[in-house]
């Protein structure tokens, strides 16, 4: 279920024992410079060059490795142009479930 | 089941510093200036400071168009003379912060006289000098930090003077908390930003950038990533390190950290101080009644 | 709005122009001055360094003449009436700032206590020559305004008014004072607080999301802010737009630089203030300033007492020159000509000859400086131009000789 390949704007939905934190990035194309400083510094490697570029001629990052996004937020520390930033994902508590009784084992 | 909470972009933290409808900025694609406002702000959402009492002082350069950029209140000064101003600025309405931001050929070359007498005198400034070895905004030339052998547009054949060891030219001047980083460091950075704000007195933070499109094209030193590269790989930290032996060569190692932090009373304590002992209740303060309302 | 109290020494006093220039800063409510020391000017700020703590504020010596023009300039945009002090050489280091605070907009002070130039010159020793250069010292086109003292009396007075036009028109003003003038010791009245007129600073009572910097209002003045008052606000020296922003264009440059100059072209006629003596019948007309112009008075009373109609005018706000007082004057049928001296190879001739325009003879009696013109070389000259015997051609040859 984790494995399964993912939008930019959408995670998989994460197994019970998961506790990965999962972000993702946003960025505004039109600022973008492509200095590759968030490709290089992305701790888990989660950015590439894309093959698209903008307007002005410089090819934007983009998410190819969205699984591995922490939303750390150091591209966003890092863009000059303040192109780029990243946020942490929050995850909704399962809507209107009974609560389980007690002593069925669960999620931590 | 649990599902993603589906989120409109959240925004940039930073985009509240930022003066949107100036975007975007004319600094070249890898120069490291814009990492570091980046930092800044993000120095400036951690510190709680109360944002409509901080002001920002640029003198000329590429660095000195960080004041157009920042929304604050912000000042483009002349060149050389950020410095002063801030001193003006400060005296007269001591609840300022006053952020003085701007390039080392700015700070150190022509504003070089007002450098040392500022940090003599410890006036509560924080100066923060985005050093790129060079001139970048009129086209390369030398600068006073510029390394031996390297070239610029007025040094064609190689720098051959000695340059500043600003750290050093800092803590002898009197500063009384001193730290290098380049735009590499982007948390330490932050963090140091942080600290000066919190620190009373004259704050000096040198911070090396890339700057592609001039020093490292004339020196064939590649592109702004390149020169992140050499300085994550040739950085040293030394918290405390002696400033007599931070100076810089060419593509050598960086000796980086915060070197000075002490306290000394700063310019204003000390007036109020001497004024305070030598008219005793006729000195009232000089800070109220400057405001001419 | 009336002065604040407690800066202000009423009484009568015997000071010096220097002294009195400290006191009139004091009572238009300056509480901030940055300077550097350069004779014959220092002893204003080294009065104000003692008497500015006992009324909250302070002065601060920086470490030179580029310093303290734009220390003063950052301590106005925090909100105080700031000034500085200076003679020729500071003067000259000084002229950058003055653009910027004509681009930028910021009401300040400069006194410029005038001596023997040029380059270090006489020190000691009064001259005029640096009148051209309060008007284009600096680089590119602007406005400035001028005043100049006859008297320590006056060294307080326009102090007063020059600090109520720089707040009125957001521009600097220059007192040009001379070396004489500020070392002369005379009977100084300052009358109570409540009889001193200050303009305060225009703050905008704008909200933030309403106030655009730079967007003048009908007398072609913008509202100011200071910083801290929650406008984050930018300013540059750069050509810039309403919102302050850098925009350098030709369009931009137009409609920035126009209004600059404008702003005080067009309001010159409220400027411009000057004085008259025996001019009503006057056809030959002595133009004089500062301390010439004390001087000048003599010779005019000298010539009177021999029945020739001579006559004074004395600009008191310099620049802007009172151009269509003297186009009045020079329009006078029988006029026969117009006498202009000052301590200096020509400087306020060129305003008086460019109104005059051709119509009477406008003779030049320059003076090296180093001290005051006699009144009998002043009176010399009246009698020759009375006499009809002196074309401004032949002018150059009445070298003012120090006798």
């Amino acid at each position: 279920m984790e494995n399964q390949p993912t939008s930019v704007s959408q995670a998989a939905e994460p197994s019970p024992k998961a506790r990965k934190v999962r972000g993702v990035i946003y960025l505004n194309p039109s600022r973008c410079k492509g200095c590759g400083f968030c490709i290089a510094f992305c701790p888990p490697k989660a950015l590439q060059f894309a093959a698209e570029f903008n307007p002005q001629g410089y090819h934007l990052p983009r998410l190819a490795n969205p699984d591995a996004c922490t939303g750390c937020d150091l591209c966003g520390l890092y863009c000059p142009d303040f192109a780029i930033y990243g946020v942490i994902l929050k995850y909704a508590p399962p809507a209107a479930e009974p609560a389980p009784p007690p002593g069925e084992g669960d999620s931590e | 089941m649990s599902e993603v909470m589906r989120m409109e972009p959240p925004g940039n933290p930073v985009e509240a510093f930022l003066r949107s409808d100036r975007m975007p900025h004319i600094w070249c694609p890898g120069c490291g200036i814009g990492t570091t406002v980046n930092c800044f702000a993000r120095a400036l959402l951690q510190s709680k400071l109360n944002l409509e009492k901080v002001a920002v002082v640029s003198g000329i350069g590429c660095t000195g168009r960080v004041a157009g950029y920042i929304k604050l209140d912000s000042f483009h000064t002349t060149h050389g003379r950020a410095i002063p101003f801030a001193t003006g600025l400060k005296l007269a309405n001591p609840e300022l912060s006053v952020v003085v931001y701007s390039g080392d050929g700015d700070l150190i070359a022509i504003g070089g006289n007002h450098f040392i007498h500022a940090a003599r005198r410890n006036v509560d400034i924080k100066v923060i000098c985005i050093n790129n070895f060079t001139y970048g905004m009129t086209g390369g030339q030398l600068a006073p930090t510029t390394p031996v052998s390297a070239i610029s547009t007025t040094t064609p054949y190689g720098c051959f003077e000695q340059p500043f060891n600003l750290p050093y030219l800092a803590e002898s001047s009197g500063a009384v908390y001193v730290a290098r980083w380049t735009s590499y460091h982007v948390r330490q950075i932050t963090h140091a930003m942080g600290e000066a704000f919190r620190k009373k007195g004259f704050t000096f933070i040198e911070i090396l950038s890339p700057c592609p499109t001039l020093y490292e094209r004339r020196n064939r030193l590649g592109d702004g990533l390149d020169m992140m590269r050499y300085f994550k790989e040739s950085s040293v930290v030394r918290h405390g390190a002696s400033t007599k032996e931070v100076g810089l060569s060419m593509q050598g190692p960086i000796v980086v950290g915060k070197f000075v932090d002490v306290d000394r009373p700063d310019f204003l304590s000390l007036l109020n101080q001497q004024l305070g002992r030598t008219l005793d209740a006729q000195y009232t303060g000089c800070e109220r009644e400057n405001v001419c309302d | 709005m009336k002065a604040d109290p407690g800066g202000v020494l009423t009484g009568t006093h015997f000071l010096d122009g220097d002294q009195a220039c400290c006191e009139g800063a004091l009572a238009a409510g300056s509480r901030f001055s940055a300077g550097y020391p350069i004779t014959p000017s220092t002893e204003i700020v080294e009065r104000f360094a003692q008497r500015v703590p006992l009324v909250g504020g302070m002065f601060i010596q920086m470490e030179d003449e580029l310093a303290s023009s734009i220390a003063i300039l950052g301590a106005v945009w925090a909100g105080a009436k700031a000034f500085t002090v200076t003679s020729g050489p500071g003067f000259s280091l000084m002229m950058e700032h003055i653009g910027y605070a004509a681009m930028t907009e910021t009401p300040c002070v400069i006194v410029n206590v005038q001596r023997g130039g040029p380059s270090t010159g006489l020190p000691t020793l009064p001259g005029q020559a640096d009148m051209m250069q309060a008007r284009w010292g600096s680089h590119g086109d602007y406005e400035i305004i001028a005043l100049c003292p006859i008297s320590p009396q006056e060294c307080f007075d326009l102090m007063i008014e020059a600090f109520n036009l720089s707040e009125q028109y957001r521009t600097p003003v220059f007192l040009m004072m001379d070396e004489c003038v500020g070392h002369m010791t005379e009977r100084v009245v300052i009358p109570p607080a409540d009889q001193i007129e200050i303009v305060s600073r225009r703050f905008t009572k704008l909200p933030r999301a309403e106030y655009v910097p730079h967007r003048a209002g009908p007398d072609g003045v913008p509202q100011m802010v200071r910083a801290g008052a929650g406008y984050g606000f930018h300013v540059t020296g750069l050509t810039h737009d309403e919102h302050g922003y850098p925009a350098m264009n030709v369009e931009t440059q137009h409609k920035l630089v126009g209004r600059l100059v404008g702003k005080i072209r067009d309001n010159a006629e409220a400027i411009v203030r000057y004085e008259e003596n025996f001019l009503e019948d006057a056809e030959v007309i002595v133009v004089a300033y500062g301390i010439t112009a004390r001087v000048a008075l003599r010779a005019v009373q000298m010539a009177r007492e021999r029945g020739v109609a001579a006559g004074l005018l004395r600009p008191v706000v310099v620049w802007p020159f009172p151009e269509r007082r003297i186009r009045e004057i020079a329009a006078r049928p029988g006029l026969a000509g117009f006498v202009v001296p000052e301590m200096n190879y020509g400087q306020m001739v060129r305003e008086v000859e460019r109104c005059v325009a051709g119509r009477a003879p406008t003779v030049l009696l320059p003076h090296a400086g180093g001290t005051v013109h006699q009144p009998e070389a002043i009176l010399d000259v009246i009698l020759q131009v009375e006499a009809g015997r002196v074309s401004s051609a032949s002018a150059g040859a009445l070298a003012g000789a120090s006798r």
